[in-house]
């Protein structure tokens, strides 16, 4: 059992309570994965950096002077905004992939949780309502967002076993369920040259995705055919830069329901995640079926 | 008319104060308000009392119910009136999966859509469906009646024993051991009270019956290499 929560709004008034109302959404899922719980936020794209999420589980070793010696060994400005355990560096575009390597070579502890032009992942062990606090979850803002608490069944209860996984830039995706064929799948994903991070199964489902959009799919295109490739139990949620989609396998034992208003489109994994959305009574609010691919784009 | 508001009780005591209400209570009309989507609301009732739930509830509502009637304005989560006795279950809204599994008696009608599963082992209840419902339903359902006003997804009545299934729409297709069967007078009759208790607009005649071939009640040797 695992417990995800999304919502893509339309109506850019609500943007800055984004993050207020997926942590109540997030919390209220406790009881489905109290084990560890994750955030994926979309802001705005309001200048030409990459942000990148990084993570320690030492911290005040890790990050202390970070900005000045990434900033001096990749000859570029990296500014740092410190979360807790999580970091998120900025940096042009075109210096990105040197930060990135002198991050590998300077502190090889950390951790990339996340790259793209907008999206940021925090996530760790914990209840959700202890996570969302360290990371200051309900107060940030921005146009889509993806949550997950996790009960883990197919790997450890660690940081990087937690959901929101990213192996694309401005990409996640989190999973209720378990896959079967996540070990051959990592294989032929790995000749492909895909870097893992876990052993984790839903990892792979990320991988697979990404992989599919590298080769010229779109959102929907490589929602599709994970339905031929992935075997086992899934529900679904993935986020871009720009998108939001669903997919559940063809069997749908894993619970979803979802609501659209003119002003959002949210996911629960049951109904009790989407009560205190605005205008939820008045909302669309159905099962998403079996085998079908939802997604919307801004 | 009782009324018990879910943002101030909690949950057992909900169900305590229901449940305590037997064959002799003066309180017979209840409501409950603010239920968001909480589960197992209104579970293990056995006394002739009328429940109105006012909003959409999660899993398991009205689960085991015997006697009382529960209205649920509003659509229900997994496995509402799961193993019901007797009684009478209404949803205004949908049903999500596994609705009415394993129902030995009673009636629950769903007025918008049910999902998948629904009626899966049901042993004698009966189910009424306004709208559709998703696959695998009344897979391996044994005694009982699922009417469907819409249409039935893949593998209907899977390894299907004694249970009736009368479809007016599509089906999308029937599982093992399921097959079309002439509509015979009882059935229509059977139909024809279904459909006015249910409070459904439909014609008996306007819909086709489904049961078990029966072929898989004994081991066949053939079938071997199948199993």
């Amino acid at each position: 059992m695992c417990g995800i929560v999304g919502l893509f709004l339309k109506d850019k008034s609500l943007e800055p309570k984004l993050g207020s109302m997926l942590t109540d959404m997030l919390i209220t899922m406790t009881d489905r994965g109290p084990d560890s719980a994750g955030i994926a936020i979309y802001g705005r794209d309001e200048d030409s950096n990459t942000k990148l999420t990084i993570q320690s589980g030492d911290p005040a070793e890790d990050f202390d002077d970070l900005e000045k010696t990434l900033s001096e060994a990749a000859n570029t400005k990296v500014s740092m905004r410190v979360k807790d355990t999580h970091a998120v560096l900025e940096v042009s575009d075109e210096n990105a992939d040197d930060v990135r390597k002198a991050l590998a070579e300077l502190r090889p502890g950390i951790r990339v949780m996340s790259a793209g032009d907008i999206i940021e992942i925090y996530k760790e062990v914990g209840l959700p309502k202890d996570v969302a606090q360290r990371f200051d979850l309900a107060e940030m803002t921005g146009s889509h967002g993806i949550g997950h608490t996790r009960m883990a069944t197919e790997s450890a209860v660690t940081t990087m076993g937690a959901h929101p996984f990213s192996t694309g830039s401005d990409q996640c995706l989190v999973h209720n369920g378990s896959l079967s064929n996540h070990n051959s799948l990592r294989r032929k994903l790995k000749r492909d040259g895909i870097a893992f991070e876990t052993d984790n199964d839903s990892e792979v489902a990320a991988a697979y995705l990404t992989n599919k959009m590298n080769h010229g799919s779109n959102l929907g295109e490589a929602l599709e055919s994970s339905l031929d490739d992935l075997d086992g139990f899934f529900t679904f949620v993935v986020g871009t830069k720009d998108g939001f989609g669903v997919v559940r396998d063809p069997i749908a034992c894993k619970p979803a329901v979802m609501a659209e208003t003119d002003q959002y489109v949210a996911f629960g994994s049951e109904y009790r995640a989407l009560v205190n959305l605005p205008g939820i009574e008045q909302a669309r609010v159905w099962e998403p079926e079996p085998a079908t691919v939802y997604f919307w784009e801004h | 008319m009782q009324t018990i508001d879910m943002a101030t009780t909690a949950l057992r005591e909900v169900n305590s104060t229901l449940q305590a209400q037997k064959a002799d209570t003066n309180q017979k009309a209840w409501e409950i308000v603010n239920p968001k989507g909480s589960h197992a609301i209104a579970c293990g009732l056995d006394g002739p009392i009328e429940v109105t739930v006012h909003g959409s509830t999660g899993y398991y509502s009205a689960g085991m119910n015997k006697q009382a009637h529960v209205h649920i304005v509003g659509s229900a989560g997994p496995g509402v009136a799961e193993n019901m006795m007797s009684g009478t279950v209404v949803i205004d809204g949908d049903a999500s999966q596994y609705a009415g599994a394993t129902g030995h008696g009673g009636l629950l009608v769903i007025k918008g859509n049910a999902s998948s599963r629904c009626g899966i082992s049901m042993k004698g209840i009966d189910i009424v469906v306004h709208g559709n419902i998703g696959h695998m339903s009344a897979f391996m359902a044994q005694s009982g009646n699922l009417v469907v006003l819409g249409d039935a997804g893949d593998a209907l009545g899977d390894s299907l024993y004694e249970a009736r299934l009368f479809v007016r729409g599509k089906v999308k297709s029937l599982g093992a051991d399921c097959i079309e069967k002439d509509m015979r007078p009882e059935h229509l009759e059977i139909l024809k009270d279904l459909l006015e208790r249910a409070g459904a607009d439909a014609k008996p005649e306007e819909f086709k019956r489904y049961g078990s071939a029966r072929k898989l009640y004994n081991f066949d040797v053939d079938n071997a290499s199948a199993y």
